[in-house]
């Protein structure tokens, strides 16, 4: 089904010559005004869009401090290039960093700088046309927005800022992505990104307290929309849907239930997702929020959880009190929010959790960091605390642990290749190129040191693996949610034995 | 990208999934699995009328847990799993027997 070709993995990762327009035309559906107007946008590509585009640029300068020192700042050292998974699988220079930034900086120089108004030839600047607005829609939609390069620029330049305010400008003139924008349309509608509402999520809930009875003899409830609950729970959608993602739901079920707490999961703010951050939209990315805000309100709870989801423990962790605060009227006697491998390592800490660590030993497994995690928040109370405290998770429920290589982990770790809205059909040519880089890692580590499984703390992560592990010759089933191997090690008060499962231990 | 089916036009979005989930019909569910390269034997029918189904009572398709179990419920325990699904509909059972059930596509993080 494919028309492209698959990477081919090497012996280990080199930096590719450069096929200038390898990635050209390549571009997402165009949001139809369904899609768009209920986003506060323009149905379609407005008459004098040029202008519009500029005028919105400079509102955005005003706005964002940000955009324009990053817009300013750039020597052209070329530290950049060879950092982007983008570029690495695709070979097309405008996918270095550099140039995906210079696509808006030549526009903000002929526009917004003396140099670029009255020599614009001198200074790279170009006039804002159809052409330029085509490139942008191609290339600010092969940017993950996974930060890497900003890791290495000495500068700290951040290309997803650029990259999410050009969606920003593109969504203002009526040129939106059909994905992201038809996702959020669905929040707004029926409260998640999957567009499943309260009687399929209870449904789909009762099954799994089923299933998880007739796996353990365990009532372990999922409740929906229960008041007065102490914890509310935020977490994908696709953690309703989705394989392997459902099974780390279930293990955060599961760990609550040992836990002893009441918790619940709101069929309003059924998402934790925000894809307001990936078009850039301050205004959507806090109408968002503001859900989460009022469900916690309405149904009293005193703390709010997050399931595994990468960017939205980035819009918690780092926005939420911009959005939606202040959230004083949680307990301050834990993190607001909570990452749930915060709340399941503390429980380990503390002793109160039971595992048959024996029960993963069918499994060698390696972490994959998922970028807004890794560099865009921390858990814990200690620096690196976002990468430890999964890996410390895995290692109390696994006995069988190793690392990827050290240069693609951690705050240096590899996109998955389908985050930043591009997790669509309709680019699955950079997906999966953009998954070479994770892919030869993860290659090395199972050839090496027999990796059974890579777990992840991110529903796209999870989907956009399940889907490019194949094209690389890889189960597609090697991909895991760290709570997954939490509830497979998971030994519950009142358990089984398991008449099925292999080890014998009493509980 | 319309298709037709017994001379009748019908209109398809850009994936190729009907825009009018009524133009659904056992002949348009047959081009549609054409289109994706599927011959529709008795296994895709069941997968796709269990779909049709749940999407008539819950206005969406079912998680593909849910699917899984169903269809090792009517087919035999060793069908009830997800790459039994992967078989019959490669390009993923959500995706690929949704379009063919004429039902819109899932979208999210899936």
């Amino acid at each position: 089904m494919a028309d492209f070709d698959t990477p081919e993995l090497k012996e280990y990762l080199s930096i590719p010559a450069i096929e200038p327009g390898a990635m050209e035309g390549l571009a997402p559906f165009v949001a139809k005004p369904p899609h768009q107007e209920p986003l506060g946008y323009p149905g379609e590509l407005v008459d004098n869009w040029e202008e519009k585009a500029i005028e919105k640029m400079g509102d955005m300068l005003k706005k964002y401090r940000g955009f324009q020192v990053f817009l300013d700042s750039c020597v052209k050292c070329g530290a950049c290039t060879d950092k982007c998974h983008y570029f690495l699988g695709t070979s097309d220079p405008k996918n270095m960093p550099v140039a995906r930034q210079d696509l808006l900086r030549s526009v903000y120089r002929r526009y917004f700088t003396f140099a670029g108004k009255f020599f614009p030839k001198l200074v790279g600047a170009r006039d804002m046309t159809r052409e330029v607005l085509d490139e942008w829609y191609s290339y600010f939609h092969q940017c993950s927005q996974c930060r890497r390069c900003s890791v290495f620029c000495p500068y700290g330049i951040d290309t997803a800022e650029i990259s999410m305010a050009a969606r920003e400008i593109m969504d203002s003139i009526g040129q939106g992505q059909k994905y992201c924008n038809e996702i959020i349309t669905k929040v707004f509608s029926i409260g998640n990104n999957l567009g499943l509402p309260e009687p399929a999520l209870r449904d789909t809930l009762e099954d799994l307290e089923e299933e998880i009875y007739e796996d353990t003899g365990v009532r372990v409830r999922l409740p929906l929309d229960e008041k007065g609950a102490d914890i509310l729970l935020i977490t994908p959608s696709a953690d309703f849907f989705a394989e392997p993602h459902i099974d780390g739901l279930m293990g955060y079920a599961k760990v609550f239930h040992e836990a002893g707490v009441s918790w619940t999961i709101s069929s309003y703010a059924s998402e934790a997702a925000n894809f307001g951050m990936f078009i850039g939209s301050y205004e959507n990315s806090q109408r968002i929020a503001m859900r989460v805000r009022e469900a916690a309100l309405d149904l009293g709870v005193k703390r709010i959880v997050h399931g595994e989801c990468g960017h939205a423990w980035r819009v918690a962790y780092s926005f939420w009190n911009t959005y939606a605060g202040p959230w004083d009227f949680l307990d301050p006697n834990y993190p607001v929010p909570q990452h749930i491998c915060e709340f399941t390592w503390d429980l380990i800490q503390q002793g109160k959790l039971k595992f048959d660590k024996s029960e993963n030993d069918h499994r060698v497994v390696t972490f994959h960091d998922s970028c807004n995690v890794a560099r865009a928040t921390r858990m814990g109370d200690k620096p690196g605390g976002q990468f430890e405290i999964p890996r410390n998770v895995i290692k109390a429920v696994c006995n069988n642990y190793v690392e990827m290589d050290p240069d693609t982990i951690k705050d240096a770790t590899f996109c998955c290749g389908g985050g930043g809205g591009l997790l669509t059909d309709d680019l699955m040519e950079i997906r999966v190129k953009g998954a070479m880089p994770r892919m030869q890692a993860l290659h090395d580590v199972v050839e090496e040191q027999g990796v059974t499984n890579m777990a992840a703390i991110c529903a796209i992560c999870k989907s956009q693996f399940s889907k490019v592990l194949p094209y690389y010759k890889m189960p597609m089933d090697m991909i895991v949610s760290v709570h997954q191997l939490v509830s497979d090690a998971l030994i519950l008060t009142g358990q089984n034995d398991g008449d099925e499962a292999s080890g014998e231990q009493d509980s | 990208m319309p298709i037709e089916v017994n001379g009748k036009t019908i209109e398809t979005d850009e994936e190729g999934y009907l825009v009018n989930l009524s133009d659904w019909n056992e002949d348009v569910a047959l081009k549609l699995a054409e289109s994706e390269g599927l011959e529709m034997d008795e296994n895709r029918w069941e997968v796709v009328n269990f779909l049709r189904e749940y999407y008539n009572e819950y206005q969406i398709a079912p998680a593909v847990r849910v699917l899984t179990k169903a269809i090792g419920k009517k087919l035999g325990k060793e069908k009830g799993n997800s790459k039994y699904l992967y078989e019959l509909f490669p390009y993923g059972p959500a995706k690929q027997a949704c379009k063919i059930a004429g039902l819109p596509k899932p979208t999210g993080c899936v």
